[in-house]
């Protein structure tokens, strides 16, 4: 029996779609400004990726193939969630390879493998304002934005310094984009902001709780603030992946055991799959050949 | 053809997926300027709106875009009830607070500083202004670089607004305020943001 009555093509109804549309074009001629836009009301609680689900709604057509990752994995609840949604209600086709998919929707992290011409990046945001925690009133980050006053951003990277004797934020750390506007690449770590840095791919960014969607065209200045004195840096890791041993990724720490034991591993589970079916390996992949009998709790 | 079949014949023949395709083209547009990208004939609008002048406004505008149209087209009866028929939009008869402008005649179009240039708080607040086009292998070259171009560009729309360069430089100057330009061809579209440098190519 066929179905009474379906959702529209990727659930958003047109009026929405053409709305969240209009916004994105804004977006992307004013590259890091925050447009405001109507956000909807979605089948997920705020929080869950509403902003990027819209955005990615809103662009979606039937010749893309989407990737969603969270935290830089595809099987991880978020990532799994958000792509079953989207099979649903728009049977698109889907991956996890970063290279064959169009739209990459994302949750705190950029892929590890280059972004190509044509793939668009859509971010989810929590907090898309980033001198929100510095001044909480919309109307006075509103006018900072306007008048280009971000020495308070500074004063608090300043005060990171004085206090930690480095700039101790890891996450979120913010950036100037095209030498205006100061923005938030999202709760990313602060080693794949040189990755948004002239990257052929378009970045848009969609905050629904927030209602605010912001963009980064390709090949646009993206420079993480700094002091001369105090220069950027991404985040190094003495050891490398314990299961495909890459040196140069973003690791996570994956507790083993209720005595201490971790291991670190890929964030990126494409590129990590990857590397290992080229045969790469780390000091606690498993050995097919002794994968039975030497059970290392570890998930291969 | 009477009037009245004019108005109500023309439009996307599936809404949903045409109205996808455009924006695509018009994403890539704009996230990449001075790029041609092809949409095909998807709508058939009365004169003096062309076929991607339609397809563009069919994308874009409802009964909350406010749009501002030149002379020959609020002159023509079919023309305005097509719009009005396929898109519900918002006519606006002052094109400084207009989202969009549609522009059939270049020769006869106001200058860019009586646009909406956006508020230095709210720069989105400024007119899209869509301009219609023969083609994009026009007399004059235009070397385009910013944002979306990797080095630089070249462009060539067949026809351009008076003194375009000199009132583009003005426009990029009041930055982040300022319009942006679609570039409606013959089936094919391509588009300039605020954010675009343009130097003459050199001889």
């Amino acid at each position: 029996m066929t179905e009474l009555a379906t959702y529209n093509f990727a659930y958003l109804d047109e009026q929405t779609k053409r709305m969240i549309r209009r916004a994105i074009l804004k977006a992307i001629a004013i590259p890091g400004y925050q447009v405001p836009f109507a956000s909807r009301e979605m089948p997920m609680p705020y929080g869950w990726g509403t902003g990027g689900v819209q955005v990615t709604a809103a662009i979606i057509g039937p010749n893309d193939t989407l990737k969603v990752i969270d935290q830089g994995a595809d099987d991880t609840t978020n990532a799994v969630s958000i792509r079953a949604f989207f099979q649903k209600v728009s049977s698109v086709r889907v991956t996890t390879k970063t290279t064959e998919a169009t739209i990459i929707q994302t949750r705190h992290r950029i892929p590890e493998t280059a972004l190509q011409t044509g793939q668009t990046l859509v971010y989810q945001v929590p907090i898309p304002e980033p001198l929100r925690f510095l001044e909480p009133r919309e109307t006075e980050t509103r006018k900072m934005h306007a008048l280009e006053e971000y020495g308070l951003m500074h004063v608090k990277l300043y005060e990171d310094i004085a206090r930690h004797g480095h700039i101790a934020t890891t996450y979120a750390y913010p950036v100037k984009v095209e030498g205006r506007y100061v923005m938030d690449p999202s709760p990313t770590p602060k080693f794949d902001n040189p990755k948004m840095h002239r990257s052929p791919a378009l970045q848009l960014f969609g905050a629904g709780r927030e209602k605010r969607i912001y963009a980064i065209p390709p090949y646009t200045e993206v420079v993480s603030l700094d002091f001369e004195d105090h220069p950027f840096e991404i985040q190094t890791f003495s050891e490398p992946c314990a299961l495909c041993g890459a040196r140069g990724s973003y690791l996570d720490e994956v507790i083993l055991d209720d005595k201490g034991g971790s291991m670190f591993v890929c964030s990126d589970t494409d590129f990590c799959e990857d590397r290992q079916s080229e045969g790469h390996q780390g000091h606690l992949s498993a050995n097919p050949a002794q994968a039975d009998t030497h059970a290392a709790g570890v998930e291969k | 053809m009477r009037a009245t079949t004019q108005i109500y014949e023309g439009g996307f023949s599936d809404t949903v997926f045409n109205s996808q395709e455009v924006f695509r083209a018009l994403m890539d547009a704009m996230a990449s300027p001075g790029r041609i990208i092809d949409i095909g004939s998807l709508t058939t609008a009365p004169t003096p709106i062309s076929a991607t002048a339609g397809a563009v406004a069919a994308t874009l505008f409802d009964h909350d875009a406010t749009v501002w149209c030149d002379k020959p087209i609020t002159g023509s009866v079919p023309a305005m009830g097509w719009l009005k028929f396929h898109t519900g939009l918002e006519v606006n008869l002052n094109p400084s607070d207009a989202q969009f402008a549609l522009i059939s005649d270049l020769e006869a179009m106001p200058s860019l500083e009586s646009f909406g240039k956006g508020t230095s708080e709210y720069p989105d607040r400024s007119t899209t202004i869509i301009v219609q086009i023969e083609n994009f292998d026009g007399p004059q070259e235009l070397t385009l670089s910013g944002p979306g171009i990797e080095v630089t560009r070249t462009f060539a729309p067949s026809r351009l607004p008076r003194m375009f360069v000199e009132q583009w430089t003005a426009n990029r100057g009041i930055f982040p305020r300022g319009v942006d330009l679609i570039f409606a061809g013959k089936s094919a579209l391509a588009a300039m943001p605020r954010t675009t440098r343009i130097s003459k190519r050199e001889a």
